[in-house]
């Protein structure tokens, strides 16, 4: 998930692996356990209840509008906000790291702030500010840019955490041999440094993307719980409440299918740009 | 660091004047824009947030803090968070060590695996769970009615789902570090004579503490700030089973008083979080 | 700054985790320490009523040193929740049939044999308005205006909207129209519905926060809202339902929640209800001045058509009709998305 600090700076070291001993075994025993009671059987039973009803009890479930209105709005939204924040996050670690001036520390702070702040108290914040009372005259409250307005918040740090330390890493020589060319800032930035660090925004960017498409707290008071402003996890969450678990489920495996396709995607998409970087 | 390092020597030194004029509004425009956006976004709603707290008064921040069903929730939170918190430190102590150290078929999907949960919605972490352990809907439900343990609404369910949204922060943070050091102190450590707890102790907790130490912190502000798989799985019982975060959303729809001095409580915890990121962070990137 | 940081660093992380790990600590022995505690589950509006009802049963020799946890929520999801094994002592719903749905794994099935069968507390629907009321909504057939916002809660989960629709429906037959004009009348109404909350209070949040011209809900909710100077009205219309709300005591509840039951249905518990805007179930209990209410002098004045569930049959035949998989509610619903 978050800062990918201590992995960016690690090489994996593959020689020198044992072979399982007894308690090594037994450790690696209790550990496939507890992933398969806690996430493996869990994620199945989801799976599982949305095709309980068999095909037509899933099409129904997702086929009907205030789904289809909830899912669109949830896709939509978090490929804006992943855009989005692969551009300004970029260029929030750019500045972060290329430049310095005063209240540098502070900024690198209040960006960790939608990592560490629980969801529920970012929606209120953002309640605050966009919603009815709002002090600044913007009033966001059941609207489409309330909600986006709630996911550009919770996706902050994500591409600025994975740009940042590639971004340090990088090696000069590249950029100074260009500058030296004669090639202008915006050149050398789009031909060397953008390439070297696709890979990383492209990870940032599924890291938002998948955060966005599961939001719930944050998006829960602002959106006002009106159906053409509310997202995927909150239609779920509703279905659980009318005990209707086969829609919670469906639409769930919607959903967690929608993720996998787009991390698949832009893990592809990483993984070209490392290859060609 | 600036953008223009002064010592690079330039074969045409002609056309230094020329390029400095540019980059430097450029400069303080990506400066202010990126000022800009992050003070505008998370900044300025905090602080109207803590604003408008002072401004209700201390009294009733002293009556929100200290209410009864708040005051349980501390109780609460600190519960689930601190047990979720410890057995995700041992699962993430335990598996990185396996990972880094041994191979076994079935590792890179292990890896993979230990990824899926935190990126899965809140939501549906909740509903997994209560498919799996809900006494009428469950896979378990029969058997654990039978047996009388209560897994959802009731403080089990909450750690489990809590366990799942922060399931690799800890491992991810330690195994790159116990990849890169290697067993060969751990080995030197063994041919020794040390046994297994000593070398834990004396060789593998200290290669790895700042690690483990950052993991452990995003681990709890995780843990503290869990919502929406709470929500599902607790039952939302004030007094029992509501964590901080539920007082704080049952106080925020029902138009009481509080919401805003119990997310006060919730961010300065949150600061104090990350006050300790923020120091803990890798010295690379400093 | 490394020296700094070398020094701090332990400190901050350690301290961070030793101040959760001992609260967690002391949590766990403390909570269990609750284990005196009554747990109630209820719907959602109830909740000041019940606040001040636990406060005064405490009062009581009755009552003395109970303690309460209680859970509020959607009237519907709060009963399948009891059933799935959260634990309840004592049960109050919006409507019958979330309480018989426990009976007999949670409930005795003679909770309706007291005095007042069970039920503890009255109510009517009202619409509540904007203060002002600036679109002059005096009764139901405004509300099918075009142009006019609804905001009712969802059947699905909350008792308070099966009263919702109970209400508008039946008006139409008390007014002397027959089930096809009532049938039209849900249709044109459902389409001005423009939020579908989870709950009662939800719903009451929803509106008030700026969503919709018109909220249906109890008269109690209502009074409730305005009792926390919540800026609505509200209009009693000439046609609505008697809301009649069932609480019992769970099968293995102590003896204390029996005590509570006592207390809730005594005529001390029914003035705490009426004060909350709920009409009394005692006869000759009079609620005196109720804050909130329209007139708080008279705060529950007679509805000049007022249906009640005997009226239509019982709570079987009326979930038959209503709300059974392809009854009229689902069917409109699905139509009108």
């Amino acid at each position: 998930m978050s800062a990918p600090s201590f992995r960016a700076t690690a090489r994996a070291s593959g020689p020198g692996r044992a072979r399982l001993g007894a308690w090594s075994g037994a450790g690696l025993g209790v550990a496939v356990l507890w992933l398969s009671l806690l996430v493996l059987l869990p994620l199945a039973a989801v799976v599982a209840k949305g095709a309980g009803d068999g095909w037509t009890g899933f099409w129904n479930a997702i086929n009907n509008h205030a789904a289809l209105v909830a899912i669109r709005l949830t896709v939509l939204s978090s490929l804006a906000v992943a855009a989005v924040n692969a551009v300004l996050g970029t260029l929030i670690a750019w500045v972060l790291v290329r430049d310095d001036f005063w209240g540098k520390r502070l900024v690198e702070a209040v960006i960790d702030i939608p990592f560490a702040l629980p969801t529920i108290v970012a929606g209120l914040v953002l309640l605050t500010l966009y919603g009815q009372q709002s002090s600044i005259g913007l009033h966001w409250y059941a609207t489409n840019q309330g909600v986006l307005v709630a996911l550009l918040f919770v996706t902050l740090p994500f591409v600025v955490r994975t740009v940042q330390p590639v971004l340090l890493a990088l090696d000069r020589e590249a950029e100074q041999a260009a500058a030296s060319l004669g090639a202008e800032p915006f050149t050398t930035f789009r031909r060397i440094i953008l390439p070297a660090l696709a890979p990383a925004i492209a990870s940032g960017a599924a890291l938002a993307f998948g955060r966005a498409m599961g939001e719930y707290g944050s998006v829960l008071l602002i959106s006002g719980g009106l159906p053409k402003t509310s997202v995927a996890s909150q239609y779920v969450f509703s279905k659980i409440e009318n005990d209707e678990y086969v829609s919670a489920a469906a639409v769930s495996t919607v959903l967690l299918l929608i993720s996998v396709v787009v991390l698949a995607l832009l893990g592809e998409v990483q993984r070209r740009a490392a290859r060609r970087g | 660091m600036t953008d223009v390092p002064p010592t690079v020597v330039s074969p045409s030194g002609s056309a230094r004047p020329a390029r400095r004029r540019k980059p430097r509004t450029a400069k303080y425009v990506l400066r202010f824009v990126a000022v800009a956006y992050v003070a505008a976004l998370v900044a300025m709603p905090v602080v109207v947030v803590i604003w408008r707290t002072i401004d209700q008064g201390a009294s009733t921040f002293w009556h929100a803090i200290t209410a009864a069903d708040a005051v349980h929730a501390y109780q609460v939170t600190a519960e689930v968070a601190g047990l979720a918190v410890l057995i995700n430190t041992v699962f993430g102590v335990g598996v990185a060590l396996l990972l880094a150290r041994y191979r076994f078929p079935g590792r890179g999907l292990l890896n993979v695996l230990i990824d899926v949960p935190i990126s899965i919605s809140p939501i549906i972490v909740g509903l997994a769970l209560v498919l799996v352990f809900g006494w009428t809907t469950g896979w378990f439900g029969s058997a654990l009615q039978n047996a009388g343990i209560q897994v959802i609404f009731s403080t089990p369910g909450m750690v489990l789902a809590t366990v799942f949204v922060s399931m690799p922060l800890v491992l991810r943070e330690v195994l790159p570090v116990l990849e890169e050091e290697g067993i060969e102190q751990d080995q030197a450590a063994r041919s020794l004579g040390a046994n297994a707890l000593q070398r834990l102790i004396r060789i593998t907790l200290p290669t790895i503490r700042w690690a483990l130490a950052y993991g452990v912190v995003l681990s709890v502000a995780r843990a503290l700030g869990e919502f929406g798989a709470v929500r599902v799985v607790s039952g939302d019982v004030s007094g029992q089973t509501q964590t901080l975060t539920l007082v704080v959303d049952e106080r925020a729809e029902q138009f009481e008083p509080g919401a805003y001095q119990l997310s006060v409580v919730l961010i300065a915890v949150s600061a104090i979080c990350i006050v300790a990121i923020s120091l803990l962070r890798p010295r690379g990137e400093r | 700054m490394a020296s700094l940081r070398a020094r701090s660093l332990p400190v901050a992380a350690l301290l961070t985790v030793i101040t959760i790990a001992a609260a967690g600590v002391a949590g766990c022995s403390s909570s269990k320490s609750g284990g005196k505690s009554l747990h109630l589950v209820a719907y959602s509006v109830p909740k000041p009523a019940y606040d001040a009802l636990t406060a005064a049963f405490g009062k009581t020799a009755a009552g003395k040193g109970v303690g309460w946890a209680s859970s509020y929520g959607p009237s519907g999801t709060q009963s399948k929740a009891v059933s799935n094994g959260q634990k309840a002592d004592y049960v109050a719903f919006s409507l019958e049939p979330d309480l018989t749905k426990l009976v007999p794994k949670f409930v005795a099935a003679n909770w309706n044999s007291g005095p007042t069968k069970g039920l503890v507390s009255d109510s009517i629907v009202v619409i509540a308005v904007r203060k002002g009321n600036p679109k002059h909504i005096t009764g139901w057939d405004d509300l099918i205006k075009p142009g006019v916002k609804i905001v009712t809660p969802d059947p699905g989960s909350s008792g308070s909207a099966k009263w919702n629709i109970l209400a508008a429906y039946t008006h139409v037959l008390a007014d002397g129209g027959n089930d096809d004009a009532a049938k039209d009348y849900l249709k044109k109404f459902f389409g001005n519905v423009v939020a579908k909350p989870s709950s009662g209070s939800n719903a009451t949040t929803t509106f008030l926060n700026g969503t919709g011209d018109a909220l249906i809900s109890y008269e109690n909710e209502a009074i409730a809202a305005r009792q926390k100077n919540q800026s609505l009205d509200y209009v009693v219309p000439d046609e609505s339902i008697l809301i009649e709300n069932p609480a019992a005591t769970t099968l293995d509840a102590p003896a204390s929640a029996k005590d509570f039951l006592a207390y809730v249905e005594s005529s001390d518990g029914q003035k705490v209800f009426a004060a909350h805007g709920y009409r009394p179930v005692l006869p000759g209990v009079s609620p005196g001045t109720v804050e909130g209410a329209n007139d708080p002098a008279n705060p529950f004045p007679t509805v000049k058509h007022l249906t009640t569930i005997a009226d239509l049959g019982g709570w079987d035949a009326v979930n038959k009709k209503f709300f059974a998989d392809g009854a009229i509610v689902p069917t409109i619903e699905g139509t009108s998305g």
